[in-house]
């Protein structure tokens, strides 16, 4: 990792944003990065927020994993920069806590 | 629209100016970035001008500093709403680095250090309206704002001034770069607040 | 979707920190490390976004607990820590994140490192434990400027106190309390194996902080041996325009 300016967040920032579209919990997904292969939770990915929309990078190559944008009444994704998304089976609801009844 | 958060107004200055459609004035300089700031050593940077077969022509730093430069003062307009008036920079114009290119080709494709880039049509870049800026208020182009030099295009949305450049691919064709091809108009005029592709 | 909650209580942390609670009627509760996104809209309908961890176990009551640091040049958190009045309505989307989350369940060893006001998460996780009675073994290395900008310390105190299984240590980095057997500092080799779980105990490992402060400590956790894959990390840092 060559990142000198420590200007990204990870994952877990994006999370409410993306939240509007996935329909579960995208920090704890595996994602596989389309350049390097390299497999690594969303939630550590490199995350920056500070620009006209979401950019998450690969943590190890800093390749681009998934863009988001909200224009209005529309939302663009860009999803090529992953390989694929790895979900466990448990992941397919949002997480809640206790007082939530079937988790 | 949310729930009116009583006693917020965010960062916002009011402003007697005319400002395009939907725009604030700011008095920083915000820095937005989609990605890492790359770190280019100067005996290593390049501005490269090709039509995506041959090189045109090309100029290491030195080469460039070498150029007539100009110093400006424009206002620049962030689609993210942000406007920032009397910036001033010093430069090279895209008219001296394009004065030598015979080309039938109509657009351009910016390329920066990183991965990023940014389409605009040849001739919004040519007539005093684009410039590769290397001086910001005097001073050095810090990275976090593009340095060791970056585009500028003030007329058109801020994005547009792709940080960080190092060249420029021409195109028969137009299209869209890292952000256009992610919702951002292909153009992006403020002042007919064209945000979003599909803006008039 | 978007929820209101209504400010109840205001407590001040520190000179610049401030803590919210939050009666929110349809909470759905939340893990100890999870955070919210917080909406303020102003009259003309501009708004801006920020996200806050919740400092607050999970509870019976539907209260959630903000605590929120005044940045300099903040737009949205000198509003919180200064204008927000008892009674204001705030608008959150939560709860968020499901992987950097400790859940009483968890029986193992766990490392809470803390950058500034990294330790709200943890905060969660540490009253999450008291609550829920858990006997899991928890050490705690908050890292701060100064001793004034120190978060919850009575509560730390409180818990400290009354459990031999939570161990806390604090590094100071910049002006150490007086006759402080460390000199100020931030947080090196030697502190690490001083006051964090050996890695052959295969703790899980919390770090939150500035995104500078996380990557450090994570190089630092490696180096002693703890594996990858047993570090969680949460990076804090400002969402809204650069300045």
């Amino acid at each position: 990792m060559n990142s000198h300016t420590y200007d990204y967040l990870d994952g877990n920032a994006a999370a409410g944003e993306l939240s509007e579209i996935f329909a579960m919990d995208v920090t704890i997904a595996e994602a596989q990065c389309a350049h390097c292969g390299a497999i690594k939770r969303f939630a550590e990915a490199h995350l920056y927020m500070q620009a006209p929309g979401v950019v998450a990078r690969c943590a190890v190559c800093e390749h681009v994993l998934l863009r988001f944008v909200k224009a209005r009444q529309r939302a663009f994704l860009d999803l090529s920069g992953m390989r694929c998304l790895i979900l466990g089976t448990s992941q397919l609801h949002k997480i809640v806590g206790r007082r939530s009844a079937s988790y | 629209m949310g729930i009116i958060s009583r006693g917020f107004s965010g960062r916002r200055s009011t402003a007697d100016v005319k400002l395009p459609p939907g725009q604030y004035l700011t008095t920083d300089f915000p820095v937005l970035s989609a990605g890492p700031t790359p770190h280019v050593s100067l005996d290593r940077w390049e501005f490269v001008i090709d039509d995506g077969t041959n090189v045109l022509r090309r100029w290491d730093w030195k080469a460039f500093r070498e150029l007539p430069t100009e110093t400006f003062t424009v206002d620049i307009h962030c689609v993210t709403r942000w406007s920032k008036l009397g910036t001033s920079w010093e430069g090279v114009s895209l008219d001296v680095l394009l004065a030598d290119v015979r080309t039938d080709l109509s657009y351009a494709m910016f390329r920066s250090y990183g991965d990023y880039t940014t389409n605009v049509p040849l001739k919004d870049v040519i007539n005093k309206q684009a410039w590769v800026a290397f001086k910001f208020d005097g001073a050095d182009l810090a990275p976090e704002h593009g340095g060791p030099a970056r585009l500028l295009i003030p007329h058109l949305y801020f994005w547009k001034s792709a940080k960080w450049v190092k060249g420029v691919t021409l195109m028969s064709h137009d299209k869209p770069g890292f952000w256009e091809s992610l919702g951002y108009h292909i153009y992006g005029d403020p002042w007919r607040e064209q945000r979003y592709s599909g803006d008039e | 979707m978007w929820r209101v909650g209504t400010v109840v209580a205001l407590h001040d942390e520190t000179a610049t920190a401030r803590t919210i609670t939050l009666d929110v009627p349809d909470w759905p509760g939340h893990v100890a490390g999870q955070h919210v996104d917080v909406r303020l809209t102003a009259s003309d309908g501009y708004s801006a976004v920020r996200s806050y961890s919740i400092a607050s176990a999970p509870n019976a009551e539907m209260r959630v607990e903000l605590t929120v640091e005044r940045l300099p040049n903040g737009e949205v958190s000198p509003y919180l820590t200064q204008e927000l009045a008892v009674g204001d309505r705030l608008e959150l989307r939560g709860p968020i994140g499901g992987w950097f989350v400790w859940r009483a369940q968890q029986t193992e060893p766990i490392q809470l490192i803390a950058g500034g006001s990294g330790i709200a998460p943890l905060m969660a996780m540490i009253r999450s434990r008291a609550s829920t009675g858990s006997t899991a073994p928890f050490r705690l290395l908050y890292s701060v400027r100064e001793p004034g900008a120190v978060f919850y310390r009575e509560d730390l105190q409180t818990l400290l106190d009354r459990d031999n299984n939570v161990g806390l240590t604090y590094a100071y980095t910049r002006v150490a309390p007086k006759d402080w057997p460390r000199p100020p500092g931030r947080i090196d080799a030697a502190l690490i194996a001083d006051a964090t779980w050996p890695s052959n105990l295969a703790p899980t490992c919390y770090v939150c902080g500035p995104t500078s402060f996380v990557e450090s400590a994570v190089d630092f956790l490696s180096a002693s041996g703890n594996s990858p894959d047993k570090i969680r990390t949460e990076r804090f840092g400002p969402t809204g325009d650069r300045k």
